[in-house]
């Protein structure tokens, strides 16, 4: 749901809201879900984004949020350069995805360590964003919550285990998804929040047994 | 509960006999589940943000394609040395709807309002108030919670982009907000704001999104201009008592309507318009050239 500052904002390096701020989001929301400094990134184009692309700035502003910058950033513009001091390399190419929004990327993120990750997100509009895929897993959040991404086995009471923790922790759960990847039998789940969560929330949900990893997107708050 | 109606915040004034601009603030600080000061902060950082994006402007700026920038300079030069057919307060309507639509173009910090194509209408009618002392900075920011409530309306109703709705929706949009505004700004009821709204929303009914080669350059930079003064004349003719026949919820209703049947070729994709003229063409295909 729009609130009124997202009609009298972002405050956001233009010229545009879907194709500049919110291809920022987009980058930094990959950032955010690798979990590390990425050092290599492989961008994919769909639609819009592939077909203008360049005239809004796309490109700078992917490399932007890549390199954890914020839709209002003044070095939006020189992305490129500062990604190349800051040594991070990236290549674009144009993707035809079938049942995409024409807004969407597919980024392939690389850390130091070798760490891996794919997520596809589109730009819906007004600099919002909502990621539709983790790693072939289909998802769908769109950053304007506190979102906490837990991967875990498919057992029993996992989820009750989660809950019960951000419950003690005084969160609570605006929205809740489950997604299965067929592959390995693992379970994505993605909970939205009202409130912030503090590190040893997180730190208590990481330990539980079955869960793999754990993944925290904070709300931008200007 | 969101704002869903302008009749809704019209009655909430009404009965809790408050101005318009304070039925949208209380209805953020309930939905956001914020204080009334923190609600503030946040607009006064808007609104500096948006006085920022005026300074900064700078004449030798070019957008990609080079067809956007300098206009801003001309037109505050022509006001200031020129003999201009508008006064002083339009000439820097005008002058200040270019600065802000061309720094957008040109990658430089803006605020969506309510979004970054028409980023310039509400600068455009509030700055040269507030420069001028004839506007203090609280009046200013309760104009703004009156434009974004009737922004918020429109998304709910209707739709506040291009690509939806075409460039009614956007510039169309922006001028009923700068319109609300100002009419709150100057004392107006929250009926005459309504008028004012629907008025203007109603004389850029139709307007088709067709940017040159897709980009937020031509024609988006002078709309920008169309929306400030559509939006002055709107609030003059509603302080005047002027109404608008049609009631502004329906208007509103109706821009959905229209932009809703609105062609595809006309929503954003420069399919269509002035994307599509040789002009247009010539801008895209040397523009596809020099990018290989
Ligand atoms: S023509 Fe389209 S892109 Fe340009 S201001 Fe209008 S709606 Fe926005």
């Amino acid at each position: 749901m729009l609130d009124i500052f997202d009609i009298l904002g972002p405050v956001m390096v233009g010229p545009s809201s879907s194709h500049t701020a919110g291809a920022v989001r987009i980058g930094s929301m990959a950032r955010t879900l690798l979990g590390s400094t990425p050092v290599e990134a492989d961008i994919g184009l769909h639609g819009s984004f592939a077909e203008t692309g360049q005239g809004h700035g796309t490109d700078r502003a992917l490399v932007a949020g890549l390199l954890g910058m914020r839709p209002d950033d003044m070095h939006i513009p020189r992305s490129f350069e500062i990604a190349e001091e800051r040594g991070l390399r990236f290549s674009f190419r144009k993707l035809q995805l079938r049942d995409a929004h024409p807004n969407t990327a597919v980024l392939t993120v690389k850390d130091a360590e070798g760490k891996e990750l794919v997520v596809q997100a589109a730009s819906l509009g007004g600099g919002r964003i909502r990621v539709d895929k983790i790693n072939g897993v289909d998802v769908n959040f769109t950053g304007a919550y506190n979102t906490l991404i837990v991967r875990h086995k498919d057992v029993a009471g996992e989820l009750s285990r989660i809950t019960n923790e951000l419950a003690v922790g005084g969160v609570n759960i605006a929205n809740m998804s489950v997604f299965r990847d067929r592959r390995g039998g693992d379970v994505l789940t993605v909970i939205e929040t009202d409130q912030k969560l503090k590190p040893d929330v997180r730190e208590r949900i990481r330990i539980i047994y079955a869960v793999n990893d754990v993944t925290y997107y904070e709300k931008e708050d200007a | 509960m969101a704002l869903d109606s302008m009749r809704e915040i019209c009655e909430k004034a009404e009965q809790g006999q408050k101005p318009f601009w304070r039925v949208v603030l209380e209805t953020d600080i309930e939905e956001r589940e914020v204080t009334e000061e923190a609600s503030m902060e946040k607009m006064r950082f808007t609104w500096k943000a948006m006085l920022e994006s005026v300074e900064n402007y700078r004449e030798d700026r070019r957008s990609v394609s080079g067809l956007v920038g300098g206009d801003g300079q001309k037109m505050r030069d022509y006001a200031k040395n020129g003999t201009p057919l508008c006064g002083e307060y339009l000439r820097e309507v005008i002058a200040t709807a270019l600065c802000v639509g061309e720094s957008n173009a040109c990658m430089c910090k803006i605020v969506a309002a309510p979004t970054a194509g028409a980023c310039g209408v509400i600068p455009a009618v509030l700055v040269p108030l507030y420069k001028s002392g004839n506007a203090g900075e609280e009046e200013i920011l309760q104009a703004l919670y009156a434009a974004s409530g009737i922004g918020a309306v429109i998304a709910y109703r209707a739709c506040i982009a291009g690509a939806a709705g075409g460039c009614q929706a956007e510039i169309g949009a922006a001028s009923a907000m700068a319109a609300g505004a100002l009419t709150a700004l100057h004392g107006g009821t929250p009926e005459q704001i309504s008028h004012a709204v629907a008025m203007a929303l109603k004389n850029l009914m139709g307007l088709v999104c067709d940017p040159i080669a897709g980009l937020v350059e031509v024609p988006c930079v002078k709309r920008n201009v169309i929306g400030a003064v559509n939006a002055v004349s709107c609030a003059d003719m509603a302080l005047a008592g002027i109404t608008s026949r049609v009631p502004v919820d329906q208007v509103i209703d109706c821009m959905g309507e229209v932009g809703r049947r609105m062609p595809v070729e006309f929503r954003e994709t420069a399919l269509g318009g002035l994307a599509t003229t040789p002009f247009g063409k010539s801008v895209k295909e040397q523009l596809e050239s020099k990018n290989g």
